[in-house]
């Protein structure tokens, strides 16, 4: 099987690479020629992470026919529950020496703790947040959607407004998430401190293996019979639902387990590049998930990682070498491969051996 | 306190008909010439009540130091350009200079000039100047103005200005010591009548009044509460109107090219943001080459805006949205990449600041109606927003494109076999779409600030108007924009703008759920194919 | 007719869009085990009745009353579908990216819910209902390739045998020999008889030879109710069916 060999060089590539990069910055002396410097290792970590949310975004784009338009909210919930935890392990070492309350509710004259940070200054606790999170908004989001039939573009539209409300939200001060600042200032991470060379290539590390998880597990949800009826679903709703599945229930497992793997690719963004704000949640940074699948390839699952990759070493590029050009580009990104590259840069491998049809929706009022 | 009761004496002095009145005028004229500090300002409180139809000018001129004394404590004022003129008469006088002192005044001077000034105003012959005297009296609620109130409402014609003056009396009344509990009663209900937030801050800061008096205050203040609470109302409608007739122009665009054609623009808010800059562009050459022409301005942008955002929406339709028919997600993804692109080269042209876009005079300010402040500029909006919408609709059902429009959208292929040029009605479809939202962005550029990101703060929006309303029916974005706009203006004093932003969007996102195609959906079987 | 024989029941169904009634106080009494073929000039309620029935569209008023007990206005499609009742669509609506065996595979009788798919394996005995199936609508050969390749004809084929891996006691069958060649409706006409062996079927059809071929009752519907009930020979001489349908 094709897929297959992808899949085994795919891991092979993340996980070596990232050990690799670990293992150079850890085993070398700053200096040497082979010596590769901290901030390249938190930089791929990061892109790691952005691989994550891309692979959330092609498991219910490519596989449930589902254009998210909102999938950074879910990445940057998970990005808060972590970053909640991180502030707690501040204690003293905040400006102001408060043990109990971050920086920011201090500043803001708050006398207590709201109810809703207890607990995560305890790490497990912390990351069943992560995941429970996003999957409770995510559940409670598709249920309400799925069920009533909203889909195509009305859902993708739901999903932006969803994200912007977000935004909105967590501007706020009185949310108690640091309003516009977000949160930021960390310090350590179950003991170890967020700054040291040795924890950031761990968190490489971390990143990398979890992205292989995810990919495993975003593997087998497609090649179960699961996987086969969700593509059923993506083309042929009706059908299915004549047949007796009930669509809504396989596209909410889907969502839910996307939201998910989302929420855990914000986690480990989040103590990689040291901070979380509300600008996380902005529309623009949800639709830029998508265009990475779609640059990779919709709808293979290794694309979306690649995708990412290339887009975002594109970005870091540009906005050094270029910085005017980039939204160029990036638009330029958009138009081209919707016109002239369908299938991303695996259909560019794959030839035209397994194209995944999307489906041809009716032109007029229905789509 | 001293001073009132000093106008009040003196204001009796004048009110006794017969003598004194010229004698008082010259007598305050000749204080006015004083070196001493004390005559003055007694003779600018003299001069206030003489009722010397120059008094308002002599004492203006002393305000603003223009007023002079010869050694002969004849008086004149210097003009503007540098000639004098008798003060009494007004009269051009041919003095020299070197004669004349100006008369000097200290800070007690400074405040009979003020209280003197309010006074006169009230003698004003304009009569918007009068009201607003009046009202300033009201506002100070000083007794002392009561005898100059009394004569002002004796010679007052304009039936406006006289309400006014007479609440004003009413409110200045009540702070009268030696005023009778009938009068007190009687002003309090004139005070009620008035009904506003001034009348009800009067009334609320009454203080020794007899158990009477204060029980019809009570009242009154009861009363004018409840007025209050539904021009309060009716002014959260006004408003919401006003934000629905904005998202109304942003959507109607979009209810041409998402509803009718069912393509999903995403640089639809560009469309708009172009508009606007276009407008400024416009304001700009217009400025500088054709300066006669600039209280116009914003009719040349209209068609300007429309046209050229037209324009683009075509080529943007022939490069490449006709390549995705039919591929509604990828088409949203391609018009988010130009949405970027098109932010960015505004970016590069215009720079990233926002630009300043003139508010033409005729469309600042604001009038009142009862208890309503309606601002120009919003209700321009509001009536440009509906000819966009009634051009829009006449457009599609009147004219034959608008009939060829109406063939492809419905039945494509029917309409091609008939001979109808589908691809190209697609363009002018789209085309027509972008030039209603260009035309948007010429009214946005009234409120909002012209920049790159004009746009995409309002794609958002447009599209949950659409959604909400019901896709391919004008009529439901019409309901669907005016609603959302005034259910924004009713949660925004409960909840606050932010938090009631999100209500909205969380209710639409609830309404979604139940009415998944819009509060005016198109029924039939056409819809299912 | 004892109620017990009784498989489908419409009583005074009534379904309007925009003031159009697509149906019209509609009753028609469906048996156990029967075959009925429905017929009706364009626009006279044949595919809305099926949408009624099998609950895509929900009727203003009316009763569908099945097995003598369940009102199917009540409930969604998959709930109909699990009763027991198929479907088969006027353009074939197959699951174009899967293979024809994969097709079979998520029509086959069994659990529904996505709990049960994300662990299923495939077990001998669903292997050999496949297998069975597959000779039943001539598609062995097929079984690998995608669906999505397969003919106009192979689809339509592949759907019906879709329907009857969901093994259902009823099966509504839209036109399915609409741009089919005169041998491929015959062979349909001998499978449809075959499989109302086991089970119910209605058969929407403009094709009268067809109609005629497969020789069971016929029922006319006219702007959206019954104008015409019984034997083919019968129904063609009706003066009414005549006028509205025949004569035209």
């Amino acid at each position: 099987m094709m897929s297959h060999r992808y899949t085994v060089a795919a891991l092979g590539l993340v996980l070596g690479g990232a050990l690799i990069l670990a293992a150079l910055n850890q085993l070398t002396p700053v200096g040497s020629p082979l010596h590769v410097p901290a901030y390249v290792v938190a930089l791929v970590g990061k892109y790691l992470c952005f691989a994550m949310l891309a692979l959330a975004v092609d498991l219910v784009w490519g596989f449930g026919g589902i254009l998210p338009l909102g999938h950074a909210a879910f990445f940057a919930l998970g990005g808060y529950a972590m970053g909640m935890y991180l502030m707690r392990q501040i204690g003293t070492r905040g400006v102001y020496g408060n043990p109990m309350l971050p920086d920011f509710m201090v500043f803001l004259g708050w006398k207590s703790l709201p109810w809703y940070w207890t607990g995560f200054e305890w790490f497990p606790f912390a990351m069943l947040m992560v995941v429970l999170v996003p999957a409770a908004l995510a559940a409670i989001f598709g249920w309400l959607a799925f069920r009533s039939r909203v889909g195509g573009v009305y859902l993708s539209i739901m999903t932006q407004a969803l994200t912007y409300a977000l935004l909105l939200a967590f501007f706020r001060n009185d949310m108690g998430f640091g309003g516009n600042n977000g949160l930021t200032d960390f310090k350590d991470i179950i003991g170890f401190s967020i700054q040291s060379d040795g924890t950031r290539s761990a968190l490489l590390v971390v990143s990398a293996l979890l992205l292989c998880g995810q990919l495993l597990v975003a593997r087998f949800v497609v090649g179960s019979r699961f996987g086969k009826i969700l593509v059923a679903v993506r083309d042929t709703e009706s059908r299915t639902r004549f047949l007796g599945y009930r669509p809504e229930s396989y596209k909410l497992v889907v969502w839910v387990l996307s939201a998910v793997m989302a929420g855990i690719g914000g986690a480990l963004y989040v103590p990689q590049v040291g901070i979380i704000n509300p600008g996380e949640f902005s529309p623009a940074n949800s639709i830029e998930a998508v265009i990475w699948v779609a640059v990779g390839g919709r709808g293979t699952l290794i694309g979306a990682i690649l995708g990412a990759l290339l887009v975002n070493f594109g970005k870091t590029w540009f906005t050094s070498a270029l910085p005017e050009f980039w939204l160029f580009a990036l638009g330029a990104l958009f138009i081209g491969v919707t016109l002239l590259l369908p299938h991303g840069v695996m259909g560019l491998f794959r030839g035209r051996a397994a194209k995944p049809a999307p489906a041809a929706v009716a032109k007029g009022a229905t789509a | 306190m001293k001073r009132w009761i000093f106008f009040a004496l003196l204001a009796m002095t004048w009110l006794t008909p017969g003598a004194g009145r010229a004698q008082s005028a010259d007598e305050a004229l000749a204080a006015l010439a004083s070196t001493s500090f004390n005559t003055v300002r007694e003779g600018v409180e003299a001069l206030a009540l003489s009722g010397h139809p120059r008094a308002q000018a002599i004492v203006a001129a002393l305000q603003n130091g223009k007023l002079l004394a010869r050694a002969d404590k004849a008086l004149f004022i210097k003009n503007d350009d540098g000639t004098f003129a008798e003060a009494a008469t007004g009269a051009p006088a041919d003095v020299p200079a070197a004669a004349l002192k100006p008369v000097r005044v200290n800070n007690a001077v400074r405040g009979a000039i003020e209280a003197a000034l309010g006074v006169l105003r009230l003698f004003a012959p304009d009569p918007t100047a009068r009201l607003q005297a009046a009202e300033a009296v009201f506002r100070s609620r000083d007794p002392a103005a009561l005898p100059a109130l009394e004569r002002a409402l004796v010679a007052e014609k304009d039936p406006k200005v006289k309400l006014r003056m007479d609440q004003a009396r009413a409110a200045a009344l009540l702070a009268l010591p030696s005023a009778t509990e009938p009068d007190r009663l009687a002003a309090v209900q004139t005070l009620r009548t008035r009904g506003d937030i001034e009348a009800r801050s009067t009334l609320g800061n009454l203080t020794g009044q007899s158990p009477a008096v204060a029980e019809a205050a009570a009242s009154a203040i009861l009363a004018i509460d409840r007025t209050l609470q539904l021009w309060s109302v009716l002014q959260s409608i006004y408003y919401g109107l006003s934000l629905g007739s904005v998202l109304l122009l942003a959507a109607a665009g979009l209810a041409i090219t998402f509803g009718v054609m069912g393509v999903i623009n995403m640089a639809h808010g560009e469309m708009v943001m172009i508009g606007a800059y276009v407008t400024f562009v416009t304001q700009q050459v217009i400025k500088t080459n054709f300066p006669a022409l600039y209280p116009a301005n914003l009719l040349f942008a209209i068609p300007l805006a429309f046209g050229i955002s037209g324009l683009v929406g075509i080529a943007i339709e022939r490069a490449l949205i006709r390549w995705l028919y039919g591929r509604p997600l990828e088409t949203l993804l391609a018009t988010w990449g130009l949405s970027l692109m098109l932010q960015q080269a505004v970016r590069s042209i215009f720079g990233a600041n926002n630009k300043d876009v003139d508010t033409p005079s005729w469309m600042s300010g604001a009038t009142e109606l009862g208890g309503l402040t309606l601002t120009w500029n919003r209700m321009y909006i509001v009536l440009f927003s509906v000819l966009v919408l009634a051009a829009l609709m006449a457009a599609l059902r009147y004219t034959s494109l608008g009939l060829r429009m109406r063939a492809v959208t419905q039945n494509r292929r029917m309409a091609a076999a008939m001979g109808i040029r589908t691809p190209w009605i697609d363009a002018l479809t789209f085309g027509l779409g972008s030039g209603v939202a260009g035309m948007a962005g010429v009214a946005l550029s009234q409120i909002d600030n012209v920049s790159p990101n004009l746009g995409q703060s309002y794609i958002v929006d447009s599209f949950m108007v659409v959604v909400f309303g019901g896709v391919g029916n004008l009529w439901g974005t019409v309901v669907g924009a005016l609603t959302l706009g005034i259910v924004n203006k009713f949660l925004e004093p409960v909840a606050g703008a932010v938090l009631g932003k999100i209500v909205v969007l969380v209710l639409l996102i609830l309404f979604i759920q139940r009415r998944p195609r819009g509060m005016f959906p198109l029924k039939g079987r056409a819809v299912e194919t | 007719m004892t109620e017990a024989d009784t498989l489908l029941y419409l009583e005074g169904v009534t379904v309007s869009f925009d003031g159009f009634r697509a149906l019209n106080a509609l009753s028609l009494v469906l048996e156990e085990g029967e075959m009925r073929a429905v017929i009706g000039p364009n626009g006279a309620g044949k595919t809305t009745m099926m949408d009624v029935i099998t609950g895509k569209t929900r009727p203003d008023q009316g009763k569908v009353i099945y097995q003598a007990g369940t009102d199917l206005t009540k409930l969604d499609e998959p709930a109909i579908a699990a009763m027991g009742i198929g479907r088969k669509f006027q353009k074939p609506t197959v699951f174009e990216p899967l293979s024809v065996w994969d097709n079979l595979l998520l029509a086959l009788a069994g659990d529904r819910r996505p709990k049960f798919s994300l662990w299923a394996r495939e077990t001998a005995n669903e292997r050999a209902r496949i297998e069975h199936i597959l000779e039943t609508v001539r598609l062995t050969e097929q079984r690998q390739r995608r669906a999505g390749d397969l003919s106009h004809g192979q689809k339509q084929w592949l759907e019906i045998g879709m329907l009857l891996a969901q093994e259902p006691r009823l099966l509504l069958v839209d036109e399915p020999v609409a741009g089919m060649t005169d041998a491929e409706t015959e062979q349909t006409a001998e499978l449809l008889r075959d499989i109302n062996r086991t089970r119910a079927v209605v058969v929407v059809e403009h094709d009268m030879a067809f109609v005629r071929a497969l020789g069971v009752k016929v029922t006319v519907l006219h702007e959206g109710s019954v104008l015409a009930e019984g034997s083919i020979d019968r129904v063609s001489e009706d003066p009414k069916v005549i006028e509205v349908y025949l004569g035209r």
